[in-house]
């Protein structure tokens, strides 16, 4: 239907108001039908082995992409496997790709208010992890065992945090709970005492404290800040929460993106995780500059997200549940294959590829998958194909 | 020609075969461990017994009473002395056994239990569950019922058991309890271990029922099965001895592994039966299980491999079908074949794209078979009385026969000698082979085979020389180059492998890419270059001229050829130039002296169908920041085609460029195959001419730049190398500032990274500058036939930065990459940066840096081979069973549906328009008179369909834009599923 409409807008740039519907009126027709013949003409065989087609668009391309893994996207300075390793990624359906990251825009206005710069960063900052070691110096002072824990003023105020949001953590932390508050004197440092006089202990506490999540999303290392096209913020990521991203107040959340297809699998489901697949698949191919029609990779995506889970390209997933047994043993790891399908009495219907060409015989494609049927007259019931 | 009925395979059904089965199908059985005699002869009820087959010609098959080659072999065995375990099913075993009770051999699940699953395994088999869901199913179904500790039926303890090594199993003691109460088990004695016999009578108590339950069938397969007590032998045939030059004879790694295995078995069977201790015969025991166990597997993890003498590892049962070089990918995925041809190729740009050129020497070996009929008898008759003429190289060539087929299937071999005895016995019915002529249809290969264009079908041309030739425009799909690439031919068998070939192999039905919507199969390199110098300017040739750039057109196409009338009908046809002769065009101007000229632009234009249109922008468009002249282009970029008339711009390799070219695009889909490759036939012997016509070279000399700019060169990198410095200087005295998320050490590098970019770009500008469009090398790198303008920059400006992984060079020794300069140094220099150009010569240090960067580019592609490669043949593994059905709908073979509406629109991708379901600028052509048409037409947004490189990024723009309605024409995927009602 699209094409109407793109037929429309064009026909208006040229044409103004009446002088439009009556063109409109006079050629429409025309257009629509002339339209419906290409398509028609333009449309696939029947029995063309689309799969293989897509096999090889995506395959062969394989061969001219570049290893490099690391490539600096844009000004936002964040590393994202690219070329070949992410494109096997995306194939393998790892649960966690080499480098997530999410593209996290933000919403233009937030409570009356625009989103600017400062709005902006405070949003990041929410939603960059932070550990108390970001924030502050951790020093042991074994005369009186405790642990003293001086935050650096200006890093704290920029990353909107106080002492007490400090302290507040800190008590939730099984090794030092209820030992922590602020030191009397100098408001913002914090003390934590042991409990016990071990220098153990002591080090103990000072080893799970350093390491503590002040404030931000688990998993999301790195936050940068880079602007949209229309003018607004978005936020690009090191590390991938989708879960707990779209939460955060004042993230656009219904243009969230982020490279872990599991993820939005999980969050999302199984459409999701198919458009991730095809976006993800098709940007790795065109920043290699690479042309694959977007049919092949649906196709494969499709193939991928057909039970509703993410299946692998490979031994665990797609071609190691084929049907056929032959075309496992053909594939990988063969005599389990064989073996088990001797146990259990498998039968091999030579339906696939692979099978009809272990046996010699056409595959079930292309001219091969038209069958001549013939019945002879008034013969009982033999069976004739 | 006989009237069998051709069978078919319908399906294959996997069993275990059982002790009895094995007995039966024996032809002997196996007792002695040798193999053959002092005379050589094969031992009686030995590992060769003539019962099993023959393997040397002469001998007879004592079964079957055939000769080698007709007897396929029969199976022998050997009777264990005592039961051994299979390794393949050591798994199941175990799961059988802890999953029923130990003494009456029942599933261990209440009735409920077993009720309840085989409801749902009956389920999953009517959903179509596969076989692997089912095995996940009954594995858990094991699983739950071996968790009982006591038996529901019973009431009998159970005990667990240990799986210990690759092949024993132990009952574990961990509990003294319970291993005292299942001492009536064990037979009392104090060892826990579980002999395969034990094992063995443990599995045989187990019902039927039970073994449905855990997805096993027991009429293929009952578990004692898996518990061996005689071991079949396979045929000689399988196994067969080599013997060596030096008369000694080879046996097979299998043979060597089943006279390991005969030789224990005698041991065991005669200290049993001699009483021997307890100790020796378990010890034999083992021993046998451990040469039944690499008999089976020589991989089993935990035992080492049985070895040959050398030292290698024997290649046992499962190592013949594993793997790469394993009977199933090897032997059984890809087979080997008859007349098919070898040879390294050349280049003929005088063949047409569907011609392939194959020397006499090939053309004389290969064959098609030639049915003979009442019809055609007579001239069978004369191919075969020329004999074989294996030593005539030379042309004239004639086809001539090497076999002919009785109608009883007998060969005979056609000689010299008794060919014409041999034509005259000819009858209806016999099949002649005869030698290839032209015109036969081939299949050409090269690999590696990545797409379905690599192996495409041509049409022989009988050739002098010894290689393979054929238009350079075929070169891209099977991206093959001629320093010493070798590629396969294969001829056709039937007519309707040829039929099939014909219509849907031949390189002309294969121009257009099912990769992405445009043409593979188009003009390179030369043929840019002379098409440039063809059209571009306003180029005057004279009558000489023009007539010998012309002559060459004329192509004779496969088709023209056999429609010629035959001469004679075997080899040669009398030209008919009434197919194919074009007139020289009216001259289109006189010059000054009263000579007529003709413009290039007007001879490219004869080439071009009559009602051609098109407009786009050439590859030399300079994308002119104030707005485009259109036909007033001073660069002659803008082309624009009315009528099959080329009216202004220059063809270049948007034009007729592979992958790119728009007039190539449009006559491929517009006007079919043979149009298309008509064009391509008589482009490049077009624009060969042009090319030939004005000469054309490149040297050293072109990059060439006067004094003053390279000075402008080195004194703008000795500025960017100083602001390095600063640079360097600035964060080592701490006042650089950190970009934000970058330290300080990654924001230096960030900025030197750019300021030596800059200077090489820059550089590249200067030499840019004076290296004008009359430059050989800069006409190839513009008109896009060979290199790019970088190239060409750091031939002559400055090399620039070389990098390792995306960094500046920064290993080596401690603190510097060359011991040439100080340590810490992150100066310029230091850190590979070449401010020579490769003209000017790289100093040492450079050089070396030149060839770091070059090293890694070399590693990548190794890696990148073999990684893509695999990943290739899992997807193919994956979709390959994938087509589309008659409803519409993509589906595996199985029938599971995969899309229920082929990439939601239904659309073959190789008849797309750049992805798009339907160029809507063809649609307004095709219903609108031309000038109304033209109003509607916007060649700027059209032309956002043309970089396939760039259009990549701005399609992902346009997904996070959330399509819109305004969106110009692309987003072709959004057509959908009603498209054009």
């Amino acid at each position: 239907m699209k094409i109407i409409l793109d037929i429309a807008s064009r026909v208006r740039r040229v044409y103004k108001d009446e002088e439009y519907l009556e063109y409109i009126e006079k050629r429409g027709k025309d257009f629509v039908k002339t339209a419906h013949r290409m398509y028609v003409s333009h449309m696939m065989d029947q029995n063309e082995s689309a799969g293989v087609m897509a096999a090889h668009s995506l395959g062969e391309p394989g061969t001219q992409m570049n290893m490099r893994t690391f490539h600096y996207a844009g000004v936002a300075n964040v590393n994202v496997t690219q070329g070949l390793p992410r494109l096997i990624e995306i194939v393998d359906a790892r649960r966690i790709p080499a480098t997530p990251s999410m593209v996290i825009p933000l919403v233009n206005e937030i409570d009356g208010g625009p989103v600017d710069e400062g709005v902006a960063r405070h949003i990041a900052s929410e939603i960059e992890i932070t550990t108390l070691l970001d924030v502050a110096e951790i020093q042991t002072d074994v005369t009186s065992m405790e642990l003293i824990i001086v935050p650096d003023a200006r890093k704290i105020s920029e990353k909107g945090i106080t002492s007490e949001d400090i302290k507040e953590r800190l008590n939730k932390i099984k090794a030092v709970r209820g030992n922590v508050e602020i030191d009397p004197v100098k408001k913002i440092n914090i003390i934590a005492r042991a409990d016990e006089p071990s220098f153990k202990k002591l080090q103990l506490m000072y080893d799970t404290v350093k390491g503590t999540k002040i404030k931000g999303i688990d998993g999301i290392t790195r936050a940068v800040l880079s602007k949209k096209n229309d003018g607004g913020w978005s936020i690009i990521t090191e590390g991938s929460n989708l879960k707990e991203v779209l939460k955060v107040r004042g993230v656009d959340s219904e243009h969230v993106m982020t490279n872990s297809i599991l993820e939005v699998a999980d969050v999302l489901g199984i459409e999701a995780a198919r458009n991730a697949l095809i976006r993800e698949a098709e940007g790795t191919l065109g920043e290699a500059g690479l042309n694959v029609d977007i049919r092949h990779i649906m196709l494969v995506a499709d193939l991928m997200t057909n039970d509703g889970y993410v299946k692998a390209i490979g031994r665990h997933g797609i071609s190691g549940k084929k049907s056929s047994v032959l075309a496992r043993a053909a594939f990988e790891i063969t005599a389990a294959h064989l073996l088990h399908a001797a146990m259990v009495g498998e039968v091999d219907h030579l339906e696939g590829v692979t099978e009809n060409i272990i046996v010699g015989q056409p595959v079930t494609l292309g001219t091969g998958a038209v069958n001549l049927e013939y019945k002879p007259k008034k013969r009982r019931t033999e069976e004739a194909e | 020609m006989t009237n069998e009925i051709t069978k078919k395979i319908g399906s294959i059904k996997f069993s275990c075969v059982s002790p009895d089965e094995i007995r039966k199908m024996s032809k002997i059985e196996i007792i002695t461990a040798d193999t053959y005699d002092d005379e050589g002869y094969p031992i009686s009820r030995g590992l060769m017994d003539p019962h099993m087959g023959v393997i040397e010609p002469g001998l007879r098959c004592k079964t079957c009473g055939c000769k080698v080659d007709e007897c396929p072999g029969h199976f022998g065995h050997i009777e264990l002395a005592m039961p051994v375990i299979h390794v393949g099913f050591i798994k199941d075993i175990k799961m059988m056994l802890e999953s029923t009770c130990s003494s009456c051999g029942r599933l261990m699940l209440s009735a409920d239990q077993v009720k309840v699953r085989r409801e749902s395994m009956e389920k999953m088999e009517e959903l179509g569950g596969g076989t692997i869901d089912l095995k996940n199913f009954s594995k858990e179904t094991a699983k739950d019922a071996s968790k009982g500790v006591e038996c529901p039926y019973c009431g009998a303890k159970q005990v667990k058991i240990k799986l210990d090594k690759p092949t024993t199993f132990r009952l574990d003691n961990g509990d003294k309890t319970v291993n005292k109460a299942a001492a009536g088990v064990n037979k009392g004695s104090a060892s826990s271990k579980l002999t395969p016999k034990e094992v063995r009578e443990r599995l045989e108590k187990i019902s039927d029922e039970d073994l449905r339950t855990l997805g096993m069938d027991p009429e293929t397969c009952r578990p004692e099965w898996m518990v061996l007590t005689a071991l079949a032998v396979p045929p000689v045939t399988v196994r067969p001895s080599i013997t060596l030059d030096s008369g000694d004879r080879s046996e097979d790694d299998l043979t060597h592994k089943l006279v390991d295995v005969l030789r224990i078995n005698q041991r065991l069977g005669e200290n049993r039966d001699a009483g021997a201790p307890q100790l020796i015969v378990e010890d034999l025991w083992e021993l046998l299980q451990y040469h039944v166990t690499t008999y089976f597997d020589n991989q089993t993890s935990g035992i080492p491999p049985a070895r040959h003498r050398s030292g290698r590892p024997l290649k046992t049962l499962a190592q013949r079908l594993k793997g790469k070089e394993g009977r199933f990918r090897s032997n059984l995925s890809g087979k080997r074949v008859n007349f098919s041809a070898r040879t390294v190729i050349s280049p003929d740009p005088l063949l047409s794209i569907n011609d392939v050129g194959v020397p006499i020497f090939a053309a004389r070996e290969l064959t098609v078979p030639l049915h003979v009929n009442a019809n055609n008898i007579e001239d069978v008759r004369k191919i075969v009385r020329r004999g074989p003429m294996a030593d005539k190289l030379t042309f004239p060539y004639r086809p001539g026969a090497n076999y002919v087929i009785r109608a009883d299937g007998r060969r005979i071999r056609v000689t010299e000698r008794n060919a014409f005895e041999v034509a005259e016995n000819i009858d209806i019915d016999y099949v002649v082979e005869r030698q290839l002529m032209e015109g036969d249809v081939v299949l050409f290969n090269r690999q590696p085979s990545l797409h379905r264009m690599s192996m495409m079908a041509h049409r022989i041309k009988i050739m002098e020389g010894k290689t393979f030739r054929f238009n350079l425009c075929d070169c891209p799909p099977y991206n093959a180059d001629f320093d010493g690439d070798e590629m396969n031919l294969h001829v056709l068998q039937s007519d309707e492998a040829r039929a099939e070939a014909r219509i849907l192999m031949q390189v002309q039905e294969n121009i257009l890419s099912p990769r992405y919507g445009g043409p593979i199969i188009g003009a390179i390199h030369d043929h840019i270059t002379g098409a440039y110098y063809l059209t571009h300017g306003d180029t005057h040739f004279d009558r000489f001229q023009t007539a010998n750039i012309l002559f060459k057109l004329p192509v004779r196409t496969a088709e023209q050829r056999e429609n010629a009338i035959p001469d004679d009908k075997q080899h040669c046809y009398k030209a008919d130039s009434r197919d194919w002769a074009i007139d020289m065009p009216e001259p289109s101007g006189k010059d000054d002296k009263g000579e007529p000229y003709w413009t290039g632009k007007q001879l490219f234009s004869i080439i071009l169908p009559e009602d051609f249109n098109a407009t786009f922008k050439a590859n030399i468009c300079h994308n002119c920041r104030d707005g485009c002249l259109k036909e007033n282009c001073k660069y002659d970029a803008y082309v624009k085609i009315r009528n099959g008339n080329l009216e202004c711009g220059t063809i270049d390799v948007r034009g007729i460029g592979n992958s790119k070219g728009k007039i190539l695009d449009r006559i491929a889909r517009d006007y079919g195959a043979s149009r298309a490759a008509k064009f391509i036939n008589q482009v490049t012997r077009l624009v060969l001419g042009a090319l030939m016509n004005h000469g054309f070279s490149t040297g050293i000399g072109d990059e060439d730049i006067p004094e003053e700019a390279a000075n402008q060169i080195a004194t703008y990198s000795q500025e960017c190398i100083d602001k390095v410095a600063r640079n360097v200087e600035s964060y080592r005295d701490g006042t650089l500032e950190a970009m934000p998320g970058r330290s300080l050490r990654e924001t230096l590098e960030v900025n030197v990274m750019g300021i030596l970019g800059e200077a090489r770009d820059h550089a590249g500008e200067i030499a840019e500058k004076h290296l004008g469009m009359e430059n050989p090398a800069v006409i190839m790198a513009k008109a896009g036939a060979r290199g790019s303008m970088l190239n060409l920059s750091q031939m002559a400006g400055c090399v620039g930065q070389q990098a390792v992984r995306g960094e500046r060079l920064s290993r080596g020794y401690h603190g510097r990459t060359l011991p040439h300069f100080e340590r810490d140094d992150l100066g310029a220099y230091a850190r590979g940066f070449c401010s020579n150009s490769y003209k000017s010569g790289l100093s040492p240090t450079e050089f070396f840096f030149h060839a770091m960067g070059g090293r890694e580019g070399l590693v990548d592609t190794a890696v990148r081979t073999s990684r893509s490669g695999y990943m290739q043949r899992r997807l193919v593994s994956a979709l390959e069973d994938l087509k589309l059905t008659a409803d519409g709908t993509v589906r595996n073979t199985v029938g599971t549906v995969i899309q229920f509406k082929y990439g939601e629109d239904g659309i073959d991708p190789s008849r797309t328009v750049g992805g798009k379901a339907i160029d809507i600028d063809d649609l307004f052509y095709e219903v609108l008179p031309e000038d109304e048409a033209e109003k509607l037409i916007h060649p700027e947004v059209k032309d956002r369909g043309d970089d396939y490189g760039t259009r990549e990024k701005d399609e992902m723009e346009y997904i996070d834009e959330d399509g819109d309605g305004e969106g110009e024409e692309d987003g072709g995927d959004d057509y959908g599923d009603d498209g054009g009602e």
